[in-house]
């Protein structure tokens, strides 16, 4: 795959608050990109950047090999779907997806038959002459992406796109979004603080947190690898334990020694593990381990969430079983469902 | 009861309308007199109107309450809503303030404005006439302009201006194709503002005029030390144009609704 933009050591700093302290990426050709963290971490304001909107303190920006981050927004091969879509409202639907072409001064005809085929794309063929205040959230959301995407951008941007959406709303249109993207095949950077969204959609997920990146990687990744604390906990329940990495394939916590199969650490350096609450089984109390109190079980829907103590701490399970509370119990977990971390400083 | 109610009702709107309007028709019906009494009809004629039309100091005056008015218009126009655009870039405590800061001289008493501009411009040593009432109008008239046009600004999506210019708009294009129109009912309420607050001034206009540049407020300020029935010629006029630039303002909007209800139904 061909690099199409990379970030290289860029900062921004707003009001003597430094919200980029340094983002280095390389965003890839036909690739689904997420940027996911929480509010105030920096993921806006990095789009913000590749749209052109904000211009980077210091470092690069390159699009195609050529450094663009003086670049206006209106010379970019980006285009931009916004939070709350920034539609034109004295505009009817046909307008306001043909704005960009009007702009570059298009012939009527062709700016027709692009505007059809857009709507088609996005399921809202028939509503050209609709006024855009009277669409459905979904349906305004549909129009700024075809908006977006009748310019033929190299990069599509989306900002948060379904976050005024309801749940069911937001699960079709995630699936849409998807389907858009591989139909005409150019790089998505989406930015979002679900990470469910985030490991649903994506090629790559890039976490960030205040103003860093954390991990960059494929879902299946940042999940089950994640690099720090912060990453273990921001995506997907987990539950942190500081333990001493005695050697390469074997861990301690909690006064036992694990095997695990992570490798790479200096002998004896303090590290963190982090356990999936869904990879620990709960099983009889002779001969585990790690054994405990079950404290409190609570009902999920397809889970039952059970936490359990023990000497050090309290472990949370994600089961099926039910398990009363009360009962004494034994905890079991192979050693691939060990993941060990870089202790954050 | 139901009856009296409605009567009692019908009376007293005829009443309101009549203490409203049967000044202006006096005045009317007054301008159309034969003689020059202001209390006896003796009969029709257009006597006043055709002394209207050859009197050269009112006809300047006309000339320059409408070229002030325009000019002044256009220019306070201009000027307010780049100011509303720029000031919704602002921090929120600089907008309060400047926010504030144009509310005085919409608060401020004329006469106050007016004798404060005169010492301006005597103490600037600029010659006192057309130019100084055009810049004296356009200092008033601004800050009603930007009164009425702050808040559509505030009302836009923060990103509208972008979300043009991502799709290829120049920033003059997103102006001029996205901001502007959005915000067209806040302009043109600013020029209607300026355009009767400056059309009608007297105060101001008396204190910053100089050198026998006369508006139209002025000169019946003149005219009325003596009778002159040509005045009423005069408001009668102006009433006209005032009339039919209202009747204009509430009906374009209903013909332009109905035109868009024919053309979804013929969709």
């Amino acid at each position: 795959m061909n690099t199409l933009i990379e970030l290289n050591n860029i900062t921004k700093t707003f009001d003597d608050q430094q919200v980029l302290k340094g983002i280095n990426l390389k965003i890839y050709e036909n690739e689904f990109l997420t940027l996911l963290g929480p509010s105030g971490c920096g993921k806006t304001t990095t789009l913000r950047i590749i749209a052109g909107f904000d211009e980077p303190d210091c470092g690069e920006l390159l699009f195609g090999g050529i450094e663009i981050s003086k670049l206006p927004p209106y010379k970019r091969e980006v285009n931009t779907v916004f939070q709350k879509y920034a539609l034109f409202p004295h505009l009817d639907v046909f307008e306001n997806i043909a704005f960009g072409l009007n702009i570059k001064k298009t012939e009527k005809s062709v700016v027709k038959q692009k505007v059809e085929r857009m709507l088609e794309l996005v399921g809202l063929s028939g509503f050209e002459k609709r006024d855009v205040t009277s669409l459905s959230g979904g349906q305004q959301q549909r129009v700024a992406i075809a908006r977006a995407l009748i310019n033929e951008p190299k990069v599509l941007l989306l900002d948060e796109p379904l976050g005024a959406l309801d749940a069911k709303l937001r699960k079709e249109m995630q699936f849409e979004l998807k389907k858009i993207q591989k139909e005409v095949g150019i790089t998505f950077i989406y930015v979002t603080h679900d990470q469910e969204e985030a490991l649903s959609m994506s090629d790559t997920v890039v976490v960030m947190n205040d103003g860093y990146i954390q991990q960059i990687g494929t879902p299946t990744d940042v999940y089950n690898e994640p690099e720090n604390r912060f990453v273990a906990s921001f995506i997907g329940e987990s539950n942190i334990i500081e333990g001493v990495m005695i050697r390469d394939c074997l861990v301690s916590f909690d006064d036992f020694e694990f095997e695990c199969v992570d490798k790479g650490f200096k002998d004896n350096e303090d590290v963190e593990v982090v356990l999936r609450p869904e990879d620990i089984d709960i099983v009889s109390p002779e001969g585990a381990k790690l054994t405990g109190t079950v404290e409190s079980v609570v009902f999920k829907g397809v889970h039952y969430e059970i936490m359990v103590k023990s000497k050090y701490r309290s472990y949370m399970i994600h089961t099926t079983d039910f398990c009363e509370e009360g009962r004494r119990v034994g905890l079991s977990f192979g050693p691939e469902d060990i993941h060990v971390m870089w202790k954050m400083v | 009861m139901k009856r009296l109610a409605k009567i009692s009702m019908g009376v007293y709107v005829a009443l309101c309308f009549a203490f409203f309007y049967l000044p202006i028709f006096i005045t009317m019906i007054f301008s159309f007199n034969s003689s020059k009494s202001l209390t006896k009809f003796t009969g029709f004629s257009f006597k006043w109107y055709q002394e209207l039309i050859e009197n050269q100091e009112i006809m300047s005056a006309v000339w320059v309450s409408v070229s002030i008015a325009i000019l002044a218009t256009a220019i306070s126009t201009v000027l307010g809503t780049i100011t509303a655009i720029g000031l919704t870039r602002h921090r929120k405590l600089v907008k309060e303030w400047i926010l504030n800061v144009n509310n005085i001289p919409i608060m401020n008493p004329e006469i106050v404005t007016a004798i404060g501009l005169m010492l301006l411009f005597t103490a600037m040593k600029i010659d006192k006439g057309y130019v100084t009432m055009l810049l004296a109008h356009i200092s008033f008239c601004t800050p009603y302009v930007i009164t009425s046009v702050y808040p559509k600004v505030r009302g836009l999506d923060n990103n509208i201006a972008n979300a043009a210019m991502d799709l290829g708009a120049t920033p003059w294009q997103a102006l001029r194709k996205v901001i502007i129109p959005m915000i067209k009912p806040g302009i043109y309420a600013g020029v209607l503002l300026a355009f009767t607050m400056s059309f009608d001034d007297f105060v101001i206009s008396y204190f910053v005029s100089g050198n026998g540049v006369m508006n139209i407020s002025m000169i019946v300020y003149n005219m009325t030390k003596r009778t002159n029935p040509t005045i009423n010629a005069l408001s009668t006029i102006v009433i006209l144009v005032i009339f039919i630039a209202v009747a204009v303002v509430n009906i374009v909007p209903i013909i332009k609704r109905k035109k868009v209800t024919v053309h979804e139904k013929n969709n």
